[in-house]
Parts: C-alpha cells; structure tokens; sequence
C-alpha cells in the first residue's frame, strides 16, 4: 500500500512529500526485515525460474527489491516490473556482468547489499546461484543456507540433506541471511500489471578476475526439465542411445513432456549431462513424472521424489521405483512405451 | 608457469550408498555404526590432482599435492585414501566425534591453511553429500579473492599461469578461464576416481600427516545455524501396480495426471 501510494504521489510530481515518504521507509527499513531478490537475466532476457525468489522474497513478509545486472536489462526489468509485491527492481546497465562471473558479481551483490541495508537476500539453487551467493555470502561473514524448500519464519529455513533423506530445519543467527531456494518449492512469481519504479544501483567496478569463453548449451524444443509440469525419464534400461533416443522422445512428444535421465543413462552416455535427474543433478517436481526403466537408487530419487504423479515402467518387480510409485507397470520398456505411445497420441 | 602446489580438501561422509536414518531425538542421522567412506566428489578432486601430474598437463609441473580434512579422528583414514591415491601428504585438523563445522568455518580454515601451504590451486568437491550446501569452494575463492570454476568437467592448463574449466551449468557447459591461484570444484563428470593399490596403499601409510587443531589456525568452530530439529522427509506410498498399458493409462487419468 506504501508503496502505490507513493507512486501516486510521485505520479503528482509532489516531490517534497515523496522524499519524506521515502525518507520514513528507509528509516524503518534499517530496523525491519527487507530482502533483496537477484534475478538472472540471459540475452537481456528475463529468466522467469528466477522470479521464485520474488516468491520466497513475498513469503518472509517486508518490502521485496529485484536486482538485474548486465548490458542490456531494461527489458528484462520491465518484465520483473510488472510482477505484484516488488517495491521496486535495482538494476546495473553494465557489459561487464552479462555472463554472472562470481569474481566481479559477487562484490556487486555485496555493494548493493550493504547500501540497500538489506536482511535477507536470496537466489534461485541454481548453477548462477550456486556459483555466486557462497562467495557472496562469504564477503558477508554469513553462513548460506542452500536449497531452501520452506521458510518458517524470518529466521527459519528448511532445507532437505542427505539426498533429502532427511529435513533439516534450522535457525540463522546472521545479521544478513543469505538464501538459495529450491524453485520448485517457490512457483516463479507472475509478471502481471504492476509497474514497479526502476531504479539504478551502484555498479561496484571490480574487476573480473576470470574471463567468460564460451558455452555450449543443448537445444531443444521441449519444455525445460525444471520448470516442465510432465517429465519423461529414461534410466540403464535403454541400453543406448539410440534406443533412448527412438523410446523416449516420441514418449515426451506424445505428453508434451520434458525428457530427465537417470545418472547410469547420463554417464552411459545415453543422455546429455543437462538431463540428469537427481542429488547432483536436477530436482524437479512435475506433476506427472515416468520413470522409464530406472531402478529408483537414492540419489536419483532426491530428485523427483516431489512430483505430484509418479509413474514407473520396470521390467524388475523388485525395483525400488514402484515403492513410491503411484502407479506402476512391470514389463519390458520396449514393447510397453511405443504402445503407450500411440494410445496417448491417439486419444 | 609456476609449479603447481594443489590443496585437495577432503571430508569423510555417510558413504553415498548408505540410507542415511534420523535419530531418535529428531538432532541428526545416526551415524554410529554405519559405513562411511570419502565425499564422492573429493574421490574426483584427488584423482584430478593426481592426473595432473602424472599426465603432465600443467607446464610448470606438479610440486606439491596436499590432502586435507577437518573432522573426527577417523578422518584420518580418507586421507590415508586420499595418499594411497597419489597425494604426497595430509593435514588433518581434529574436530571432536560429532561435531560438524559450518562451510564458512571451513572455508576460513581453508583460507589459513592455503596461506600456510604456499598453495596456488585448490581443488575441491562441488558439494557434500551429508549436508549438501554446495559452498565451501565458493566461500573460500570469496575470502582469498581468488578466481573461481565451480562443476568442472574439464580442466586445461595453458602458458602464463592460464587454466581453462569447462563447466557443468542448467541446460549445458561453459568454458571460462582464469590465471593461477585459483580454486576448483569438481562436478561427476570430471574423471573416473582409481581404486587405491594394496603396495599404494601401504606406501601411503609412510607419508607425513601432520595433525592440528583449530586452534592452530585461530579459529572456534562458530555456529551461525543452530539445527532445530532434522525429520524424516514424508514418506510416499507406492500405489501399487497395473497389468497392462490401458491400465496404466487409466490410473493416469484417475489420478488427474494425463
């Protein structure tokens, strides 16, 4: 409400009013809980997975800031502009962090941390977020907490460990807490008709120590395996690629699913590395998940054990997969899923 | 090209193929009794260590590989692996049974010992599998201002202190470089740890291990996170199996899923 309203005003060009308004939010700002979002951007395009931490930001209560670096974010920012419950979007017009390289990110996030006098700052667990909130946190003398699943209250995460064998909860004693949340526990904020304010923040100016070269990512016209509402995975049991390839895909195209892999298919080469499902690969939470001759070991189980829907085809009874599936079909994958196929295409 | 001097933090976990169960009083898992063995991701760090000499990929050679843990008594022997393995030496900071130290705590304690070391790469697992945080490389190239490459799948060296990493990221890999000192961790598909030789394994029982404490490097072990409780994630019920396609599909649709 503060917030429309000062739009209102400045809208009013009733500038006096503004600051004092502003004045008294930054006042109580330094006290209260605040939280800074960092958002990714690629091509100067928003990535919309990043606006789960708009969600989490939401979640702890206090006014939410977005935060955008790189050469060309006005579009990005006016994307995040329009998603409700961002007071406002910080961006740094800059070449220099297109690529999210931790050495020069890092002292960025720190600079704008410390200027916004902000208490929470959280990020998507993914590979940028990974990469660049530890060091971050580190600068901040705090101790990270990861993959949060929940939050409890302003000081409380949970947070899986041991493959999500077990749920840990815990209690942050850190001044600035600083977050990774798992996005599949925070559906991505909606850009809807806000128009949050821009604004600038302070470009830090260091220097990047390590220098971006290329990147090579795999293509696809499916959905992408994260944010996917079916997934399709294949396991050992394909026996090759090519078998993979001939199996799975029609499976997925019929579902309108995204493709996942067990870590046996992934280091057997049968399936790009980007595809594994996992402790070490990626956790999604589908509302349909088929596993598709996969045994179901631990590590694969972390994750997608979340999914709404799980399916298992198996040609082993005794596979661990049809313990926690909710439905399960024992038989030989390669004659049951080009039968399951075409009974899916043609209803 | 200077001569390369690797730091290989290693941690003795759960071994990654153990159910790990919460204990009673709802504070941990039970760890008494139970197999552990190396971080699967610090088996990776050693043995691209250990490539990296034997292969002669960095200009400037090999001078030093130097195991390094921080844990219970016991993690001595993973770094006792860790030699039989081809590192030339440990360093073992003892922490008391039960005890676990933060990410950060290592990261400082890292920070100390690389000083110590004279060290110029530090090579480390991309996360634990106990706790799964995923920090302590990034935290510790934080604290040095070091370059960082985290989830490594390939790594090149090149002239003037030049190292190239291929990374694993969403959706594919990226190549970065970055000059020496810098820090590295690995993701799986790096290498192929070697299993230990038996005569390895009896040589390695002759490198030096030098043991500390945290006090050595004037550090506590500092709890920013106090754990609450840990729980058993909620259990999924199998829903039992169907005869045939049809069958399949029709459960699908009754569950709301196709």
């Amino acid at each position: 409400m503060l917030f429309l309203t000062r739009q209102l005003l400045s809208k009013r060009g009733d500038a006096v009013f503004g600051r004092a308004l502003r004045q008294a939010s930054k006042y109580s700002r330094s006290n209260a809980l605040s939280t800074l979002a960092i958002l990714e951007q690629r091509d100067g395009q928003l990535v919309q997975g990043s606006l789960s931490a708009v969600t989490a930001g939401i979640k702890l209560g206090g006014p939410v800031h977005g935060f955008l670096a790189g050469s060309s974010v006005s579009t990005a920012a006016e994307q995040a502009a329009k998603v409700n419950g961002v007071e406002k979007i910080i961006t740094v017009e800059n070449g220099a962090y297109d690529k999210g390289l931790p050495e020069n990110y890092a002292p960025l996030l720190v600079e704008n941390i410390k200027k916004g006098g902000y208490t929470h700052v959280i990020a998507g667990h993914t590979a940028f977020g990974k990469s660049v909130l530890p060091r971050v946190a580190a600068l901040l003398d705090s101790q990270q907490i990861s993959d949060v699943t929940a939050i409890e209250d302003e000081k409380t995460f949970v947070r899986p460990i041991y493959a999500g064998n077990a749920i840990a909860t815990v209690e942050s004693t850190d001044a600035i807490k600083v977050l990774t949340i798992r996005g599949t526990a925070f559906p991505a904020a909606i850009p809807e008709q806000a128009s949050t304010p821009i604004e600038s923040g302070v470009d830090a100016k260091s220097e990047a120590t390590s220098e971006w070269v290329s990147e090579d990512l795999a293509k696809s016209d499916r959905p992408d395996l994260s944010t996917a509402s079916k997934v399709v995975s294949g396991g050992r049991g394909l026996k090759s690629k090519e078998e993979f390839d001939k199996v799975m895909l029609p499976l997925a195209d019929a579902l309108g699913a995204a493709v996942g892999a067990s870590r046996a298919a992934v280091d057997s080469g049968y399936a790009d590395n980007s595809l594994q499902v996992g402790q070490t690969g990626k956790v999604v939470a589908p509302q349909l998940y088929m596993a598709v001759g996969i045994s179901g070991a631990i590590q694969h189980l972390a994750g997608m054990k979340d999914s709404k829907v799980i399916a298992a085809i198996n040609k082993d009874p005794d596979a661990p997969i049809f313990q926690i599936a909710d439905v399960g079909l024992v038989g030989d994958l390669f004659e049951k899923v080009p039968e399951l196929t075409e009974k899916i295409k043609s209803s | 090209m200077s001569a390369l001097r690797i730091l290989v933090p290693v941690k003795r976990v759960i071994d990654y193929a153990v159910k790990p169960r919460v204990n009673k009083a709802q504070t941990g898992v039970e760890t008494a009794g139970v197999k552990h063995s190396m971080n699967p991701f610090d088996d990776l760090s050693v043995e691209e260590s250990v490539r990296i000499r034997e292969k002669k990929h960095a200009p400037g050679g090999v001078e030093d590989i130097c195991a390094f843990s921080a844990g219970p008594p016991k993690a001595q022997e993973i770094l006792r692996t860790a030699m039989a393995m081809g590192a030339d030496r440990g360093i073992h900071v003892e922490i008391k049974e039960g005890e676990e130290l933060e990410p950060l705590t290592v990261a400082k304690l890292l920070k100390k010992s690389v000083e110590e070391q004279k060290s110029n790469l530090v090579i480390l697992g991309k996360q634990s599998i106990d706790d799964d945080a995923g920090q302590t490389g990034q935290m510790l190239a934080g604290l040095l201002n070091w370059p960082q490459a985290t989830q490594a799948s390939k790594i090149e060296f090149g002239p003037d202190d030049a190292v190239t990493v291929t990374k694993e990221i969403d959706g594919g890999v990226e190549t970065v470089r970055a000059k020496l000192p810098m820090v590295i961790t690995t993701d799986l598909r790096l290498n192929t740890p070697r299993y230990a030789t038996l005569p390895n394994i009896m040589k390695a029982k002759k490198k030096k291990l030098d043991k500390k404490t945290l006090e050595d490097y004037g550090l506590t072990n500092e709890k920013r996170l106090k754990v609450l409780k840990v729980t058993e994630p909620p259990q999924r019920q199998g829903g039992g199996k169907v005869e045939d396609v049809d069958g399949l599909i029709g459960k699908l649709k009754e569950l709301g899923a196709l």
